[in-house]
Parts: structure tokens; sequence; C-alpha cells
């Protein structure tokens, strides 16, 4: 029967165009304001490395002022960095399956043959970094535990850094000057741009990947200044980056890569450890609160995903909601104007769950059509939100799973708009019809 | 086919009750052609409607085709009405979005029928009532009668045991009438069993029975001579 529904369905939409018009267009606008709010809450709120999320690891360890806390809101809660002398004293010392320790900083690419150099960002990373977090390569990869001693100068580009220098070719093995010095290309990255950015959310966290990444031990061998945060809490005399590597400023990342709930527990113990042999050194004033967090706890203790979106989004769902409720009135006046007809239905044998299922039928088609009315709406939102917040650009990306919410939301918002509307007219006395029909 | 015993039926408002229908008693066997008269407001178009299961009755016994109809629930009601009965409405009730072949085919599809017996059926139904050629018509493109017409193929298609028309000729002109009553008669000679409410004494006169309802009361049963085939019959 549902061939049959629809075909009917049909006929009474085209019946009355204007209302069909104005149902239609409610429920769009309704599922155009929530297709855009729920797509970037929804990108904002995704899992940026689901296969691997549980068993990456953030390291914080609470190495600051003994006189305050380092987030004067959330007092209990350690710096999200490290100290670049714990984050090497860590990285070598504590049990983990991998570890990564990486900052952020900026340099200048020299594209030679006349062209004009540039300025990148760049990652400062030990090696696990790439099969940690699952960096996808198109060419090469990544380098050797000799080049991250601080060895042969080594670097890989990312997809858009190896098009504007080498045109997308395979550049594996060639040269790039970068900050007046020579490196060797090992490998070129394939798209790459994990939303959020959960390796390091200091800078944004829906700040793109960087452009070049290059062995962590070069920052200091180059003294290579940090372009990501620094933070400070003890007077110190920081006249170079020679005093950053030993002062008590956080502003280097770790991750460590835990696959068993043991190996979490192995790995907190050591911290702990360590934290108590330095407390014994004399540092480390404030009481012991080292945490390890996975991806998702990272990024919910980070609040990536702000109250104001949350408000955002249900203020869309309430608005969908009045919507339905115009609808529902509109379907009441459609409905019970063919009283007649589905009363002819009824005294022709139509029981009153054939009727209340034809009718059904025929809100999930104003659904339908809605949802892709709602999708052009959404769409252009998403745009809107993109011009007026261009670090957004990557969290208004409409995708499969989006596009079948959308139509499925707009057809459940029809038919919860249509259920009133098909039981009262399911439930029409066929007598009381017939004579005046 | 259809037994009535001390059938009632009150219509209530806050202020007015009104007997519809007091103690009515009828019986039709199978087969018949009886006509049911009265003047408006005697209760003929709610003895349609309780004979139909459109409507129930306040008191009294219903057995149609020998089951007791009055404790069935609404569903059992709408299987019976589209399994054994046919209605004719003096208003055609046609439905407008519909064309020709699709109003005829709405009892069949909530009978269950494949599309192909839907199909042989509708051709049949329409073929009898001489409307074989206007199967993609709209209902607004069709004069009085060839909708009267419609509305009877779609009462035929099922092949119900029973066809209750209510005024069936009322909206139509006096050849258009004659035409429907010929064909009514075509039916039940059949072997339908039609129960036919009319105002119209003359009408009535084609019937083998004449049913007198006055007051929500059957006050007269009045058995007629049957007619000679193609005699002329005055209509209004």
């Amino acid at each position: 029967m549902l061939g049959y529904y629809l075909k009917l369905a049909w006929l009474s939409l085209a019946r009355t165009p204007a209302i069909t018009a104005l149902m239609i267009g409610a429920i769009a606008l309704g599922i155009g304001a929530t297709t855009t709010t729920l797509t970037v809450y929804h990108r904002m709120s995704a899992n940026p490395i689901p296969a691997r999320s549980s068993v990456l690891h953030a390291v914080t360890i609470d190495s600051w002022s003994p006189d305050r806390p380092a987030d004067d809101e959330n007092p209990a809660d350690p710096p999200p960095q490290l100290t670049y002398r714990d984050a090497l004293a860590v990285a070598a010392g504590a049990p983990a399956a991998r570890t990564v320790i990486m900052r952020k900083t900026a340099m200048t690419v020299d594209p030679g043959a006349g062209r004009a150099p540039f300025l990148i960002e760049a990652r400062l990373a030990t090696r696990d970094f790439f099969p940690m977090f699952a960096v996808p390569f198109a060419y090469g990869g990544g380098w050797d535990a000799a080049a991250d001693r601080g060895g042969e100068p080594v670097v890989v580009l990312s997809r858009e850094t190896n098009e504007r220098l080498f045109g997308g070719e395979n550049s594996v093995g060639r040269s790039v000057r970068i900050d007046g010095r020579e490196f060797r290309v090992s490998g070129v990255l394939a798209d790459w741009q994990p939303t959020p950015k959960f390796y390091d959310l200091n800078n944004g966290a829906y700040d793109t990947a960087e452009d070049a990444f290059l062995p962590f031990a070069l920052g200091a061998a180059l003294e290579l200044q940090p372009a990501g945060n620094v933070n400070c809490w003890k007077p110190e005399t920081l006249a170079g980056l020679r005093d950053l590597l030993g002062s008590e400023c956080v502003w280097i990342q770790l991750w460590a890569d835990l696959p068993t709930a043991a190996d979490v527990e192995r790995y907190q113990a050591w911290l702990d450890g360590y934290v108590a042999e330095q407390k014994r050194l004399g540092r480390f004033a404030r009481p012991s609160n080292n945490r390890l967090y996975d991806v998702e706890a990272w990024l919910r203790h980070n609040e990536v995903v702000g109250q104001d979106s949350r408000m955002l989004l249900a203020v869309a769902f309430a608005f969908l909601a009045v919507c339905i409720l115009n609808v529902v009135g509109l379907l009441l006046s459609r409905f019970l104007g063919s009283a007649g007809a589905s009363a002819v239905r009824r005294a022709l044998g139509a029981s009153r769950g054939e009727l209340f299922r034809q009718h059904l039928v025929e809100v999930g088609l104003v659904g339908a059509i809605a949802g892709l009315g709602g999708l052009v709406l959404g769409w252009a939102g998403l745009k809107a939100v993109e011009q007026l917040y261009s670090s957004y650009d990557r969290l208004t990306q409409l995708d499969l799973t989006m596009v079948l919410a959308a139509i499925g939301l707009a057809v459940l918002a029809g038919v919860l708009a249509g259920l009133y509307p098909a039981w009262r007219i399911c439930r029409v006395q066929p007598a009381a019809y017939l004579k005046t029909q | 086919m259809l037994d009535m015993q001390h059938i009632s039926k009150v219509y209530r408002t806050e202020l007015v009750e009104t007997h519809a229908l007091r103690d009515l008693n009828l019986t039709v066997a199978e087969g018949e052609f009886v006509a049911v008269t009265g003047p408006s407001g005697s209760g003929k178009t709610t003895f349609l409607n309780i004979a139909g299961l459109l409507e129930s009755a306040d008191g009294g016994h219903y057995r149609l085709d020998g089951v007791d109809v009055g404790s069935l629930g609404d569903d059992a009601r709408a299987r019976i009405r589209n399994q054994k009965i046919g209605f004719i409405f003096q208003g055609f009730n046609l439905i407008p979005d519909l064309d020709v072949f699709d109003n005829v085919d709405v009892p069949l599809r909530y009978r269950g029928f494949a599309a192909r017996e839907r199909r042989a059926r509708i051709e049949r139904a329409l073929e009898l009532v001489g409307l074989a050629a206007r199967q993609r018509h709209l209902p607004s493109q069709l004069s009085g009668g060839q909708q009267q017409r419609v509305a009877i193929a779609r009462a035929i298609a099922g092949e119900p045991r029973f066809l209750l028309a209510d005024e069936p000729t009322g909206n139509l002109d006096s050849l258009m009438a004659r035409q429907i009553m010929d064909l009514l008669g075509e039916i039940n000679r059949s072997g339908t069993t039609i129960v036919l409410v009319t105002h119209d004494p003359e009408l009535a006169r084609r019937a083998h029975r004449n049913i007198h309802v006055m007051d929500g009361e059957v006050t007269d049963l009045k058995p007629f001579a049957p007619r000679p085939a193609g005699a002329p019959v005055a209509v209004a």
C-alpha cells in the first residue's frame, strides 16, 4: 500500500499548492537552521582519531607556582603543557609503547628559482608523531632515530606545502631551503586535517595542521623560537631559547601511546614517582597532580565544544519545534478540509489504521521534500558561517551523515507534526459527511 | 440477508433528544430489491446508515448475512462494509482528485486484491455501466449521470452481496434517473440484494417491496406486483 499512499499524498499535495508550499517552507526553515548548527556541532564534537583515541594519552604534570594554580577558573587542573626538561625526562623514562614530545615553531622557506620566500608553521616532534597519530603519507615517510637525535636535517611536508614547492610531485629526497639551511624531504603527507586539532589545542581547537614537520631535537640545535603558547610562573631571565629550555615555563606537549589499562596504571605510577623525586630535589611545590587524558577526555577537559555551542543547538531545535507547531495547524486545516474524502474511504472499507497510515505517508512526503529544501538552506547557512568566521571553514562541511540526518530529521518532523491531525482525521464519522458531500 | 429487530436510534444534544428510529423491525431476504420510502426526517437515512454499518444502533439486534454486527468493533465493521456492502449515494461521493479508474479502485485497494485482479474487476464494472472509455477522466469532467454510474461501478466492482442506495437519482434528470434505475434492476437480477432509500413512490415501484418509514418506525410493508420487463416508469 505504500506506493498507493505515496500516489494519494502527491495528488493531495498538488491539490493545495499554497498550503503545501507553506508547510514545506516552515519545516525547511527549521531543518535549515538545525542543519547549520548541528553540522558545526557535529564537526566540533567529532572524535578526530576514533581508531586510536582510547590509547593516546595527553600527559600533564602540575609544575606550576606554589602560590597559585595554573588556571584560576579551574584550580584543580594542572597546566596543559610541560617544561622542556620534564618533557625530555618523562619521554626518556616513562614506560610507554610510543611517546611523542613536540612544539610549534615558525620558519621561512626559500623556494628558490627567483620565487619569494614565505613563512610556514612547523611542528617539531619526535618521530613517533606519525605512527601514533596515524598520519597518512602520500610519498615517503617520517625520519629515523638518528634524525630524532639531531643528526640529518630532514623535513616532512604537508600536501599543500609540497604542492607549493614542487607542484605536487613526489619530492622525497629533494632538498628544501628553510631558515637558510638545506633540509632533505623524507616524506609528503596526504590530506590530513584532524578536526579538532587534538594533539595541540593551545592555538585553537580548529587551527589547521602545520605546513611542515621536523625532528624535535633540531629545535634546540638550531635555536628555533616557539610559535605556540609559552606560559611561565617563575620570575626568570629569558634572554633566548637556551634560557627557555632550562626554565620552569610550560610550552611542550607530550603524548603517550598506552594500549591497555595496565599500561596507563604503570605510566601513572612512574609519573607520580618522577614528581616525588623532583619534589625531593626542591621542585613541584604544589600537591602531586599528574593526569593522563585519552583523546576524548582531553577534548572534554579543554571544553572544545563550548556551552554556547550547546545553547545554539538547543535554540535551533526550539526553532524547529516552533516550525513543527505551525505545520500542525496547517495540517489540521488541510486534513479536516478533505474530511469528506476520508469519510468516503471509511464507508468503502478503509480502517482507521489505514487512513492514519495514509495521512502519515503524506506528512512524511512533506517532510522529505522539506528535508531537501532544508539541506539547501542549511548549506547556505553554513556558507554564511564560513564567511563570518573564516577559521570555521573545516566545521562547515556537510558530510553524508549530516545529509542523511537532515532528511531523517525532516521526515521525523513531518511525521511528528502529522500525528495529531492524522489521528483526528482517522476518527471521522463517515455518516456525518456522506450526506453533505 | 438483513435482519433488524427492535432497532432504535436517538440523537442527543444538550437541549434536544431526537428519536430517529423507534423499534424498527425489518427483514430483507437474499436477492430482494427493497425500497424504503418516507418523508424527509422520517428516519430513512438513519436506517440506511445503520444498515450500512456507518452508525451503530442504540438498541435492538442487527444481523447481516447471519452475523450479529451490533457487537463488532470498528475495524471489523469496516471489513464487512468493504467485503459485503456496496454504497451508492445521492451526491455520488466520488473522490475529486482521483480519475474514474482510481475511484472504482478505492474499495478494491482495501480488499487487498492483486493489481491484475483489481484491473479486471474495474474494467468489468466500468464496462457494465458503459464508461469503459472514460477511465482516465476526472469526476469533474463527467456529467451527473456519468458520475453516478461511476459510483455504481465502484459499488459493484467488489461484487458485494448487498447494495445500499440512498436517493441514487436525487441529483439526476429524469432520463438519467431511468437509466440508473434500469442499471440497478439489472444488478439485482444478477443476484445482488438491494435496499433503495427514496422519497419518490414512483421509483419505489421498481422494487419488489416497499417499506414505508414514518417517525422512525416501519408503518407499511407493501409488496408490488412484478412489472413487465421494459415497462415505462415515471421518475421525478
